[in-house]
């Protein structure tokens, strides 16, 4: 986090924001948006399943943009809708965002604030990934997160309609596998977050943690308690 | 959930999601400018979307039979080996549906 270039160092102040940097953006995340729309029709899919409609679906890919949060809802999701529990965990998961806007300071506090605000609503892992790299590596571009971001929202939204149709089309005969699908989504999840020998401590107890209420408690409690207790353990063992 | 596209509590929740969302993403910009987080707050930030998935699958796996364990094995290889998301879980589909016929 603290490894920004100083930024009143390298004339951050000059940070543009255009329609250059838009295109660049777009035409660079392209590759990648590729990679988010994979993500998005297995999305479509699993939101159809679990007793959207296509046009819900598309909707929640259009305003909420954050695919983990998004397959998490879908887990989640029942028929009555458990309100609290969905827009929680959404909350939950996407806490890190703050610290990825943060990050985006040194350069977008020269933009003007309406340029700042309306770009971090395009805000993915992958595109803020791409759009940091960028800045770290000199370029002037404010406008960079935007396009990058319209690549990943554009892409993410097609493919969530292509998957929900898709979805809709396949009846019984694909569905005796696809109870594993979402469970498969998150293996994958997990192996891209996976970060080496740091990450046992806090997934073991996050899982034991998980185990252990789901026994004990009805309903999702599971989740955030699982959830919780692993962050806890990454500050535990900093302190220790 | 009826043939109507939108159910209203459904617009209500994707909705709040979206707000919820959206004060992730535009609060670290406005609120991590005035207020310093400590290394240990923002490590416990970065662990949780990880921790989140670890105990969705936890209990879903555990309780799972072999086919299952078997499966989620392949789509883990897979996923590691060929990069590619949709790779892994056709995999990792048919290998359950192959171990639940095999079984």
């Amino acid at each position: 986090m603290s490894s920004d270039p100083d930024p009143d160092g390298g004339g951050v102040d000059e940070v543009r924001f255009g329609p250059t940097g838009v295109r660049d953006g777009y035409l660079r995340c392209v590759p990648v948006a590729l990679g988010v729309a994979g993500y998005g029709v297995v999305f479509g899919v699993l939101a159809r399943e679990a007793g959207l409609s296509v046009a819900e679906a598309t909707l929640m890919s259009a305003t909420v943009l954050a695919g983990a949060a998004q397959l998490v809802a879908v887990e989640l999701w029942a028929d009555p809708v458990p309100v609290v529990a969905v827009v929680g965990t959404t909350l939950v998961v996407n806490l890190r965002y703050l610290l990825m806007g943060a990050a985006l300071r040194p350069w977008f506090r020269h933009l003007a604030p309406r340029h700042a605000y309306a770009s971090v609503f395009f805000t993915a892992d992958e595109n803020w990934a791409l759009t940091m790299g960028e800045l770290r590596s000199g370029s002037r571009q404010g406008a960079f997160l935007l396009g990058s971001g319209l690549a990943v929202w554009s892409f993410w939204v097609v493919a969530t309609v292509v998957g929900a149709t898709a979805g809709s089309l396949v009846g019984d005969p694909a569905r005796y596998g696809l109870d594993f699908a979402l469970t498969a989504v998150f293996l994958v999840i997990a192996t891209e977050l996976w970060e080496g020998r740091s990450t046992v401590a806090p997934w073991a107890v996050a899982a034991a943690v998980a185990v252990l209420t789901e026994a004990a408690l009805p309903g999702r409690w599971y989740v955030p308690c699982g959830a919780l207790a692993g962050a806890l353990t990454v500050v535990i063992r900093r302190d220790g | 959930m009826t043939g109507e596209p939108f159910a209203p509590l459904t617009v209500g929740v994707v909705l709040a999601m979206a707000v919820v969302t959206y004060l992730t993403k535009a609060g670290g910009l406005w609120l991590l400018g005035r207020v310093d987080l400590s290394d240990r707050a923002a490590a416990a930030l970065d662990a949780l979307p990880g921790a989140v998935v670890v105990a969705i699958l936890a209990p879903a796996v555990v309780t799972a039979g072999p086919p299952t364990w078997l499966a989620a094995g392949v789509t883990v290889i897979a996923a590691r080996r060929t990069g590619s998301v949709l790779a892994a879980l056709l995999l990792g589909v048919g290998t359950t549906v192959f171990f639940r016929t095999a079984f």
